[in-house]
């Protein structure tokens, strides 16, 4: 059998992508989570948000790692298995991986060092402003690389020649159609990924009747995010999704299962896309329900996948589910903020079992919100990897199916033992809790400073 | 303009690669060295001693390879593929050695697994940048633009060589950081083992410098004939008597100056295969100028580096400053 080295990339990228993404979407939050609860601790001097803010701080700090370590192996493998990518495209999208590396990598990476280990050493401000600048920093990241990404979807600012992108105008290269929306959309699920795990923890303590201050406080801090969150991300994501047909109308078309243009299209709850015959199998749908909410008009027209031949079509069934998916755990998201807010107007929010114990379960729900869209936007794009430039299958380096072949095992291994092994510590972490010394003091000194101390300091370094 | 451009691009990824080598190489010393402490207690001093700046450390190496990208895309686009399995067996260890940072100060019963990744990782990845090394010496085959080469084609006697070479070296700022860093049992072994790495990097350096002019008659040409002769016979006069200080410092009792002088060492064998290789950077066949990126986007980001890069060294600068000090032995960041 011969191996094809295109689907094999393919296969690899997606893995380690996926595999990245996971950090990011956490680390993105948790930074500003921190950075927020570091605020609270100077501003109150109260000790449940400084032991916050250190329990945080040794979770991001596992969790940032595989962040770091996952993101450098990619920025390597636009180049060993993409390298006609890179000749193509480099030109236009190189200087925003650039920035990215200039304007946030290196104050996150540097800064992290500030956060973990100052503790004691360095003035409590000044770990805040490194929580705070981290948080800046992590969100500089994902401006850059959304952007370059987003040029990959709706490229403008550049012009073709010889099948080389050359740049034009880089405000329209950096600012193309789907960046904006596609930004709000991403930043807002990296906060809702956060606010989830945040809620799932403290819903874990009150659950198991420990730590209960930081528990309350976590929850509640977290169904607030939540509740603001979740219903604003379903407004980005309803702009985004318009902004698609706009621009990559085929993509929209797998995401319904929308075969014919000419007649109005339902919104399927459930199909099976059947690519063979343009058909789906086993519908259950609501009448004209797509086409209300992407035209706004229950007679409202928009392209069928059929109006493209079957070659210029995105697979059509893992677009369709993960965004089903995505759906699915957004509505899920706005009833959890809805029914925390009113428990918490009840005064119930604390103690209802009902609500808690499955709010602990559901840690992951953001995580997998997050994949189901990156796997809805990037499979929706082919056969093209920069829409309408080059496609996937011309972006490949000259290298053997089985150099490939062999690495993506060693991914599979590495990423498996490192991801498990990561889970597992960080439960473990979570399961000590905020009490207690989590950070050892250098130089003998009491790091788990009372809160006349703290508040001392505190004086002391924002008069000082 | 078009002349000027990729050369000054060329010098800032060489700073840039420079500056990864000399910082990552430290930490990744440090992870070389790892096997041969003798308790838990000295290596969580060896690991403290550069856990607040290894993540800085190896963002060099995205600015690196990212720098490639932006501004020799085609150099990047042949480079990556040629080395595709040293690449990515370097990507993995670095991966290994990341986690088992943050893994080995959580971990209870498996923290000696986790030491086991941290040198293990650290050795395959001096070993990986070593074999990328002695293979962009020795050269790529290019046809069209693109890698024309098989997937062992790095995998020489002279390759094998330069990765010794870059491990031994790497674990000789290692050695000479925990001379300067630590105190204690830790130290005084680095010590030791700083004069015997200090011994083979020399010879390494010294096989290199004889193999390449007779192996690749270009390098030759380069330094042997006149007038460059008259230029470049310094070097390796230089780079003697920095060993031969190096040497005697660690003989002294010295704590700061060997690092520097070992930092130094690095420079000159670095400058030294500047000279052998400008201006190609895909040797034999590819030059700064035929894999610049387009103009446009070279100045873009030429302006954003001018800008931000003072910036990162004045954070990178503080951070040093402010973990400045020896690490004593039980008393970690953590």
């Amino acid at each position: 059998m011969d191996l094809d080295p295109v689907l094999l990339a393919r296969l690899q990228f997606a893995f380690t992508i996926t595999f990245h993404i996971i950090f990011p979407s956490f680390t993105i939050g948790l930074s500003a989570y921190i950075a927020t609860v570091g605020v609270l601790w100077l501003r109150t001097g109260e000790e449940r948000y400084e032991r916050l803010m250190r329990f945080w701080t040794k979770i991001f700090a596992v969790s940032f790692a595989m962040g770091v370590v996952s993101g450098l192996v990619l920025s390597y493998q636009f180049g060993t298995n993409w390298s006609r990518f890179s000749v193509v495209t480099g030109n236009v999208i190189g200087p925003a991986i650039g920035y990215e590396v200039l304007t946030a990598f290196f104050l996150e990476a540097t800064f992290l060092g500030v956060l973990l280990f100052g503790f004691g050493r360095v003035p409590p401000w000044l770990s805040v402003l490194a929580a705070a600048v981290i948080a800046a920093g992590t969100a500089m990241s994902a401006f850059w690389i959304i952007s370059a990404n987003s040029w990959m979807h709706t490229p403008t600012g550049h012009e073709v020649r010889d099948g080389i992108a050359y740049p034009v105008d880089w405000l329209a290269i950096i600012f193309n159609p789907s960046f904006p929306y596609r930004l709000a959309h991403m930043v807002t699920a990296a906060y809702l990924t956060t606010a989830f795990v945040v809620l799932a923890v403290g819903a874990r303590y009150l659950l198991a009747g420990k730590h209960e201050e930081h528990g309350r406080t976590m929850v509640l801090m977290a169904v607030g995010m939540i509740a603001v969150l979740a219903p604003l991300q379903l407004f980005f994501g309803d702009q985004h999704g318009l902004n698609t047909l706009q621009h990559q109308p085929i993509k929209v078309a797998a995401m319904e299962a929308h075969w014919d243009g000419s007649k109005p299209g339902d919104f399927h709850i459930f199909a099976w896309p059947d690519e063979k015959n343009e058909v789906n199998r086993f519908e259950i749908s609501i009448p004209r329900g797509a086409s209300l909410i992407l035209t706004h008009d229950p007679n409202g027209l928009f392209p069928g996948l059929k109006s493209v031949p079957a070659s210029e079509r995105p697979p059509v069934k893992p677009v369709f589910f993960a965004f089903r998916i995505m759906l699915a755990i957004g509505f899920t998201m706005i009833g959890v903020g809805i029914v925390g807010l009113f428990l918490w107007w009840r005064g119930t929010l604390f103690t209802a079992r009902w609500f808690l114990w499955p709010a602990s379960q559901a840690w992951w729900i953001g995580f997998v919100a997050v994949i189901c869209g990156w796997i809805v936007t990037e499979t929706g794009r082919q056969p093209w990897i920069a829409y309408g430039i080059l496609r996937t299958a011309d972006a490949i380096s000259p290298i053997s199916a089985s150099s490939v072949a062999v690495t993506l095992a060693l991914f599979v291994l590495v990423y498996g033992i490192v991801f498990a092994m990561g889970i597992y510590y960080i439960n473990r972490l979570i399961a000590k809790g905020p009490q207690g010394s989590l950070i050892e003091a250098p130089h003998g000194l009491s790091l788990g400073s009372p809160l006349s101390s703290a508040s001392d300091a505190t004086r002391e370094a924002t008069s000082g | 303009m078009e002349w000027y451009l990729p050369v000054i691009w060329a010098a800032l990824i060489g700073v840039a690669v420079a500056l990864y080598v000399i910082l990552d190489g430290f930490d990744l010393g440090v992870g070389i060295l790892f096997p041969f402490a003798k308790e838990e207690r000295e290596r969580d001093q060896m690991v403290d001693s550069i856990a607040p700046f290894w993540d800085g450390n190896e963002t060099w190496l995205v600015l690196g390879g990212g720098g490639l990208l932006v501004a020799f895309p085609r150099a990047y686009a042949v480079i990556m593929p040629a080395f595709y399995l040293p690449v990515i067996a370097m990507l993995l260890a670095l991966v290994f050695r990341g986690v088992a940072f943050e893994f080995r100060t959580v971990a209870n019963t498996s923290k000696k697994y986790w030491n086991v990744a941290f040198a293990g990782g650290s050795i395959v990845a001096a070993l990986s940048q070593g074999l990328i090394l002695g293979g962009l010496i020795q050269g790529i085959k290019v046809e069209n633009g693109a890698f024309a080469g098989g997937a062992f084609d790095f995998a020489t006697p002279f390759a094998l060589l330069c990765a010794l070479g870059v491990t031994a070296g790497y674990a000789l700022l290692g050695a000479t950081w925990l001379v300067m860093k630590t105190e204690g049992p830790v130290a005084d072994r680095a010590r030791g083992h700083a004069k015997l790495l200090l011994l083979a990097v020399l010879g390494f350096m010294g096989i290199v410098s004889l193999w390449t002019p007779f192996a690749f008659p270009r390098i030759a040409e380069r330094w042997f004939s006149t007038p460059n002769i008259f230029f470049l016979w310094p070097v390796p006069f230089v780079t003697a008597l920095v060993a031969l200080l190096g040497w005697r410092w660690l003989e002294t009792g010295r704590d700061i100056a060997p690092f520097l002088s070992a930092i130094v060492l690095f420079m000159l064998g670095y400058l030294g295969l500047a000279i052998s290789t400008f201006p190609y950077l895909v040797p034999p066949s590819l030059t700064v100028w035929q894999t610049a990126a387009a103009p446009a986007s070279q100045v873009f980001m030429l302006i954003g580096t001018v800008a931000l890069l003072p910036i990162i060294l004045g954070y990178v600068v503080f951070v040093y400053w402010l973990f400045r000090g020896k690490v004593r032995e039980g008393e970690g960041y953590h």
